[in-house]
Formats: C-alpha cells, sequence, structure tokens
C-alpha cells in the first residue's frame, strides 16, 4: 500500500461506501422507528408471540412456546358475560413479543397508552399473562394499545383458558411458525402488489402494520394467490381442511404441494390415519373408479395441520 | 486435502487450496441444479413425490438457491481469489494451509447450514434464511478467513501497482463481511416489522450487487486480457466500473420492496439509484468487448473465451433488465411473477455462472498442469448450460408475463396457473439439461486430473487445446 495513489483510494472507499451505508441503512431506520403501530399491527405481534423463525425456546420449529389466542364473551375472573373480547394468552414461560419487551417500537403514543393505562411493564414472563388490545381517542385520533389484563383486571392465564372452547381457541402463534417451516411464503405472499392487486386480494397494508413482527415473510416469488386478507375472503375451515390435505380435492388444476404429513398419527377422535390406504382410494377416484373422493380425516386440535389452518383463518 | 491440514505451509504445494474449492465448486453445482431440477419438476406436476415433508417444495426450494449461492457461485469465487491474486501480485497465496483449512470449514459449514434449512429450521428471510449461529459461522470461519487470505495476498504482492481483478476482489470480500454482519442483523438483535423486511432485501439486493456481480466480472478481467494476450482496453474505464459499483449498486435496496409501505422517498430514491447501475454494467461490458478486439475467433475456438464472453454478453440483457424493471412504470406489471424468477437465473446462471465456469476451467487446467481431458466434452457442457438456461429463461419470462397480464386484468388466479402450465414443463426441462450438464462437467474435469496431458512449462493450457 505504499503507493500515495492507494492511500488516496482507500479512504474514497470508505467515505463512499459508508455514505452509501448512512442513506440506506441508518435513515431509512430512523425514519421506520417512528413509526406508531396500529391496531392490526398490534393484533399480529400478540397473536404470533415473538419469533416466527428458528430460536432458543423453538429450535425445531415445532411451534412451542407461542401464545393462545382466545374470543371469549364471559370475564375468566368474575364470570361475568362482556362483551366478545379477543385475548392473547401467555402461559407462563411464554417469551412476550417484542412491543412488550421494548414498548418503544409501538411508537409514541401507543407506548404511553400501553405503559399507562395498559400497565404492560407490569407483566411478568415467569407468571405469564393476558394481553387484550384496546383503543382510546386521542385528540379525536384512535390510538390502540396493549392492556395487560392480568395487571388490569386480574385475568390469569389458565381462567382464560378455561372460559374459551375449543372453537373459540386459535394457535395463531403456532401456525405461523407452521407458515414459515413449510415454506408456505414461497408462494402466497402476504404484501398485495400494487394498483390493480388490491381489487383482487384486498388493500394494502399500512406501514405501522408490522411493528413487532418477525420475520415478516412477505415472500417476493408469487405462484399462487396472496393471502394478506385470505379469511376475509374464504372463511371455511372444511374448504381450509379438504385443501391442505390434498389441493386437488377443491382446486383441480391447483400445483399446491399436500401437505397431509402435518396431521400427525392420529386425527381429531384420535383414530390413526390410514395415509396409504388415503392415497389408493384418491388414486382411484383420479382413475375414475370411484365417484366420490375418499373423506378426509379432521386434524386433531394439537397437530400442526390445525394451528396452520388457525394462522390461515386469521388473516383477515 | 486432509493431509494438508496438519502439513508445513511450505510442505503443502501452491495452488492446493484453489484446487480444492474449485472441485468443491462443481461438486456443488451439479447439487444445487440438481435440486433446482427436482424442485421444477414438482411446479410442473405437483404429486411428483408427494407426502414427505422432507422432500416437500417449501423444504427444498431455499436449499436450492443458497447451494448454488454459497456452493457453487462463492466456491467459485474462493477457488478463483486463491490463484488470481497471487498470480497477479506476482506472489504466493498469503497462506496455502489457511486456504485449505477454509475450504474445508466451508463444506462443511455449507452441507450442516443446509441440512438445517432442509428440514426447516429456518429464520424465515429469504436468502439469509440460514439461522443466526450458521450466519456466525460463515461470517468468522468462512468468510473473514478468505477475505484476509486475499487482503494479505494483496499486501505481500511483488508488483508496484495492484490491478483491476484485485481491487475488485479485495473491496468485495470486505463489502460482503459487512452485507452478511448488517444482513441479519435482525436476527442477531431480534430487530422486527418493516425495519427486519427491509434489511432482509437489503441483504438480498447487496449480496449480488457488492459480492457476486463484482467478483464475476473481476474474474473475467484477468480471463480475457491473460487468454487472449491483449491487454486490457483500458484502465479508466476499469476505474470507473468499480467506483460506480461502490457508489451506485449499494445503494437502491428498497426497489425490491415497491409495494411495501416502505418510506415513499426510500423507494423513489432507491429506482433511480437502480437506474444507475447501467454506468458500472456498461463500463464492464464495454471495456471486456473491446479489449477482445482482433481476438474474436477465440470465441469460437477457445472454450475459456467462449464461456466468459458468452457471461459477458447476458450482462447486456441482464442489466438493461435490472436496470428497467424496478421503476414503478414497470416494476407494478413485473413484481413477484416468473419475470423475476427469469431475471435472477439470467443474473446468477447465465452471466455469473458462465464467468465462474471459465475461472474453473482455466484455473484448474493451470493449477493441475495438465490439459482438459476432453474438448468435445467441455464444448457438450457450454452448449448444455446455454441452451439449458435459455430454455428456462425465455420460458419463465413468458410465465411472467402471462402472470403479469392475470395481475392486472384480475384474471381468477387459477386460470393463470393453468395457462402457465406448458412453460413449467419447459422450466423443468431446461434446468435437468444444465444439471446433466454439469455432471459431464465432473466426469471432464476429474479425467483432466487423472489423465489430461501434462503441460510443459512455460506453455499455457490454451495454447495446447488443439495439439495431440
Amino acid at each position: 500500500m505504499a503507493f500515495r495513489e492507494y492511500t488516496i483510494g482507500v479512504r474514497m472507499f470508505g467515505l463512499a461506501f459508508g455514505t452509501s451505508m448512512f442513506i440506506t441503512l441508518y435513515m431509512p431506520a430512523s425514519d421506520i422507528r417512528n413509526v406508531s403501530v396500529t391496531e392490526t399491527g398490534l393484533e399480529r405481534q400478540l397473536s404470533f408471540g415473538r419469533v416466527g423463525g428458528f430460536s432458543y425456546e423453538d429450535p425445531l420449529l415445532q411451534g412451542k412456546a407461542k401464545p393462545a389466542t382466545v374470543d371469549i364473551t364471559e370475564d375468566p375472573k368474575t364470570g361475568a358475560p362482556i362483551e366478545p373480547t379477543r385475548a392473547y394468552v401467555y402461559a407462563s414461560g411464554v417469551p412476550f413479543p417484542n412491543g412488550i419487551r421494548h414498548p418503544m417500537i409501538l411508537g409514541k403514543k401507543p407506548m404511553e397508552l400501553s405503559l399507562g393505562q395498559g400497565k404492560i411493564s407490569m407483566a411478568d414472563e415467569a407468571q405469564g399473562a393476558v394481553f387484550v388490545v384496546r383503543t382510546e381517542d386521542v385528540g379525536g385520533e384512535t390510538v390502540g394499545y396493549i392492556e395487560n389484563a392480568t395487571a388490569t383486571r386480574g385475568w390469569v392465564p389458565e381462567a382464560a383458558m378455561k372460559v374459551a372452547t375449543q372453537e373459540t381457541t386459535h394457535y395463531i402463534g403456532k401456525g405461523k411458525i407452521m407458515f414459515v417451516r413449510e415454506g408456505c411464503w414461497w408462494c402466497h405472499t402476504l404484501l398485495p402488489e400494487q394498483t390493480q392487486d388490491w381489487q383482487y386480494f384486498g388493500a394494502p397494508p399500512m406501514l405501522g402494520d408490522f411493528n413487532g413482527e418477525s420475520p415478516t415473510a412477505f415472500g417476493s416469488d408469487r405462484k399462487a394467490p396472496d393471502l394478506t386478507h385470505v379469511g376475509s375472503r374464504n372463511s371455511s375451515k372444511e374448504w381450509m381442511i379438504m385443501h391442505f390435505f390434498n389441493p386437488r380435492l377443491v382446486q383441480p388444476h391447483s400445483i399446491m404441494p399436500r401437505y397431509d404429513y402435518l396431521w400427525g398419527e392420529n386425527d381429531a377422535a384420535g383414530n390413526p390415519i390410514d395415509f396409504d390406504g388415503w392415497r389408493a382410494e384418491y388414486d382411484k377416484y383420479v382413475a375414475n373408479e370411484r365417484v366420490y373422493p375418499p373423506e378426509v380425516p379432521v386434524p386433531a386440535k394439537d397437530s400442526e395441520a390445525h394451528a396452520l389452518i388457525d394462522f390461515v383463518l386469521n388473516l383477515k | 486435502m486432509f493431509k494438508y491440514l496438519f502439513a508445513k505451509e511450505e510442505d503443502i504445494p501452491a495452488g492446493s487450496a484453489a484446487v480444492f474449492f474449485g472441485f468443491s465448486s462443481i461438486l456443488w453445482f451439479i447439487v444445487g441444479t440438481g435440486l433446482g431440477s427436482f424442485n421444477a419438476a414438482k411446479l410442473a406436476f405437483p404429486d411428483f413425490v408427494t407426502g414427505i415433508e422432507m422432500l416437500s417444495f417449501g423444504h427444498m426450494r431455499q436449499v436450492h438457491v443458497l447451494a448454488v449461492i454459497l456452493g457453487w457461485i462463492s466456491m467459485a469465487f474462493a477457488m478463483a481469489m486463491m490463484y488470481i491474486t497471487p498470480a497477479l501480485g506476482n506472489t504466493k497465496l498469503w497462506s496455502e494451509k489457511l486456504g485449505v483449512w477454509n475450504c474445508l470449514i466451508w463444506n462443511i459449514g455449507l452441507a450442516l447450514g443446509l441440512t438445517l434449512l432442509w428440514f426447516g429450521i429456518t429464520s424465515g428471510r429469504e436468502y439469509s434464511d440460514m439461522i443466526w449461529p450458521i450466519d456466525l459461522a460463515l461470517i468468522f470461519g468462512i468468510l473473514l478467513p478468505l477475505a484476509v487470505n486475499v487482503w494479505m495476498t494483496i499486501k505481500t504482492r511483488r508488483t508496484q501497482g495492484i490491478y483491476t481483478t484485485n481491487w475488485f476482489f479485495g473491496a468485495a470480500t470486505f463489502m460482503v463481511l459487512i452485507v452478511f454482519s448488517v444482513g441479519n442483523s435482525p436476527e442477531f438483535f431480534q430487530l422486527t416489522g418493516l425495519t427486519e423486511a427491509y434489511l432482509t432485501w437489503w441483504f438480498a439486493h447487496n449480496v449480488l450487487g457488492l459480492w457476486i456481480t463484482p467478483v464475476a466480472a473481476a474474474i473475467s478481467y484477468y480471463i480475457v486480457p491473460k487468454v487472449t494476450g491483449n491487454p486490457l482496453y483500458s484502465h479508466r474505464i476499469g476505474h470507473l466500473h468499480f467506483w460506480s459499483v461502490v457508489v451506485f449498486y449499494s445503494t437502491p435496496a428498497a426497489h425490491h420492496l415497491m409495494s411495501a409501505p416502505l418510506p415513499e422517498w426510500l423507494k423513489s430514491f432507491a429506482s433511480v439509484e437502480g437506474v444507475l447501475i447501467l454506468v458500472p454494467a456498461i463500463a464492464f461490458v464495454s471495456n471486456l468487448l473491446l479489449t477482445m478486439s482482433g481476438k474474436w475467433k477465440m470465441f469460437v475456438e477457445n472454450v475459456e473465451i467462449k464461456f466468459t464472453i458468452t457471461g459477458v454478453l447476458m450482462a447486456i440483457p441482464l442489466n438493461m433488465q435490472g436496470g428497467f424493471q424496478q421503476t414503478r412504470a414497470i416494476n407494478w406489471y413485473i413484481h413477484g411473477t416468473g419475470w423475476i424468477v427469469a431475471h435472477a437465473h439470467l443474473a446468477l446462471l447465465g452471466f455469473s455462472t458462465f464467468l465462474e465456469a471459465a475461472a474453473v476451467y482455466y484455473g484448474l487446467q493451470t493449477l493441475l498442469r495438465r490439459k482438459l481431458y476432453s474438448l468435445a466434452l467441455a464444448n457438450f457442457h457450454f452448449w448444455m448450460l446455454l441452451v439449458g438456461f435459455t430454455t428456462y429463461w425465455v420460458s419463465m419470462t413468458i410465465a411472467g408475463l402471462i402472470q403479469g397480464a392475470g395481475k392486472i386484468y384480475e384474471v381468477p388466479y387459477i386460470d393463470v396457473v393453468i395457462a402457465e402450465h406448458p412453460y413449467m414443463i419447459a422450466r423443468w426441462v431446461g434446468g435437468t439439461m444444465v444439471f446433466l450438464g454439469n455432471c459431464v462437467w465432473l466426469y471432464n474435469m476429474w479425467m483432466t486430473l487423472r489423465a489430461g496431458t501434462l503441460i510443459p512449462a512455460g506453455r499455457l493450457p490454451h495454447e495446447l487445446a488443439y495439439e495431440r
């Protein structure tokens, strides 16, 4: 490097590359961090839990240590009837999402409300907590925030799970893990394309819809319909069950893989699933030797298929 | 290979690390393209191998992508760096032993990372799919040792100046370290939301712009003058290429997310900067093609030049697409369609692969001091790659235009899937041709090692190509 030209060159390189990094990293990051989270963003991060990819608590991506999302109409503490409420139940030991751990990422107003009225700083991972999303009118603007119902109303996780039924309990966080692990997002995007696409697949997301979510799994190579609002287009659990087991049952031209292996060993009634038998019967159906396709088993409550369907139906 | 791990530096023959990297890269190329062919078959025939989690499309797609990028392309880069950098500095590789270790750890680390991905253990971020412990191993165990070896070889050179190729090698090894560290920071530090989404594409853009594109170009800056005997047409245009890569190519990351709710100034800025990548692209292509002047018959006769110039020529459609398809006027039509898949393969399987293949062909012959076993097989490999790739590119571009039209005219999605079906079959045929061509290549290089004619001292391999 004895050449004077190279000494200058190295400094020029540092300046050029540094400027580029300043513009493409520091400036966008300082812009994005000021964004206030929307209600959608709060619902997403609370239902997904801390991480949707590899993490300490779930190294093999089996959907462990994730919150349960419950729709309740009864106060878990008093038993009194309440307005239909969606609550996010974090059993003891389930890690909180980033909005609770680092309220700064919620943006100024939602952070102040979540800390003040919502008492989220009192939540303790070791004990578990129940969260709900609330809104407040701040100077004519509706601001969503997180309420730690364990601190404000004495709702404990066990009680909240008790007042919910099997139909009103959703394993959305576990389902997000399945969505990431099974690579659904290699074909189904979670971000509508520009302009005309919005009429077909719904409104594009807002700036604050993703605070606290990781990974966002937007996807880039769209070989299949966008799923941002799929739960609003198609809310049929039966259709989803058939579609995941073998997409060609409901859409003969689909190129989606079969996800029957997410059913596990037993169906919802506890009976072992005979996959080979099912496939043999299905082949007969395809060969026109049967009029109807074989019956698709209903996935068990703790199966991966059940969680994935919960996740997809809740993309609204 | 293993006997050199604990040998003394002076007992390791010069070029060992490069030879190991060369053969490793060909093996990974076969793995990567084989997986690509398998995945393409699934898109054409969804019930081909079904019901097994490990063999489902969602588990295999990212393994294909990263086997090709980190196995084939990056290992071919390491191979090229380990013989070109010392050759241009009139010296030896700084540490042959470090190079051999680097190759071993690279193979082990990559095999481990890809196996985990295959099992579904992923960070869920496209291109930075590897989980963060593997990312750290990649940065500190693989890319850093490579960079140190390159930098120290340049530092201990015995020439006064530094040739164009080595500016790129020195700078790109530095930039890729920054790109890997920053691009994976959402996993290290649990960054979430749009920051995570943006950094995912910041990584994906810059790993191409600051690693794959400049290093591939740098290789051809060596191969073309060396094999043709012509000096590089212009050192100054080389300067323009280098500096415009650093300034322009490092900035348009956000143009991958034009439909995301990112700040509008960022998307507009990225789009303008994205057009400016035509500056390094035109500088590179014109410099190389003008260097060929008077030697164009070698484009037909010489296998290394045939590969290199084909790659350089592919840079023209590549950058014309790349520069303009990210502007809002075009992006809304083709974003998220097969057009982009075709474009990505034009960059990695077209432009870049042809340049690296030339480096591996030339390097293995030079280092082993053996003439290519069969020129006919090399030509067969070339045509399998070119015809296979072209079939892929044309079919995916058409599929992409169909998808784009379906998107804006709000055609029911399933009709788009039906319309694409023939092109999915064509893409599978094209990809399979590339895979089969690579199997022939490995055989040819292995036989070169075992049975190639020895090259006498003072002669270059391509001079003997047509001698018996």
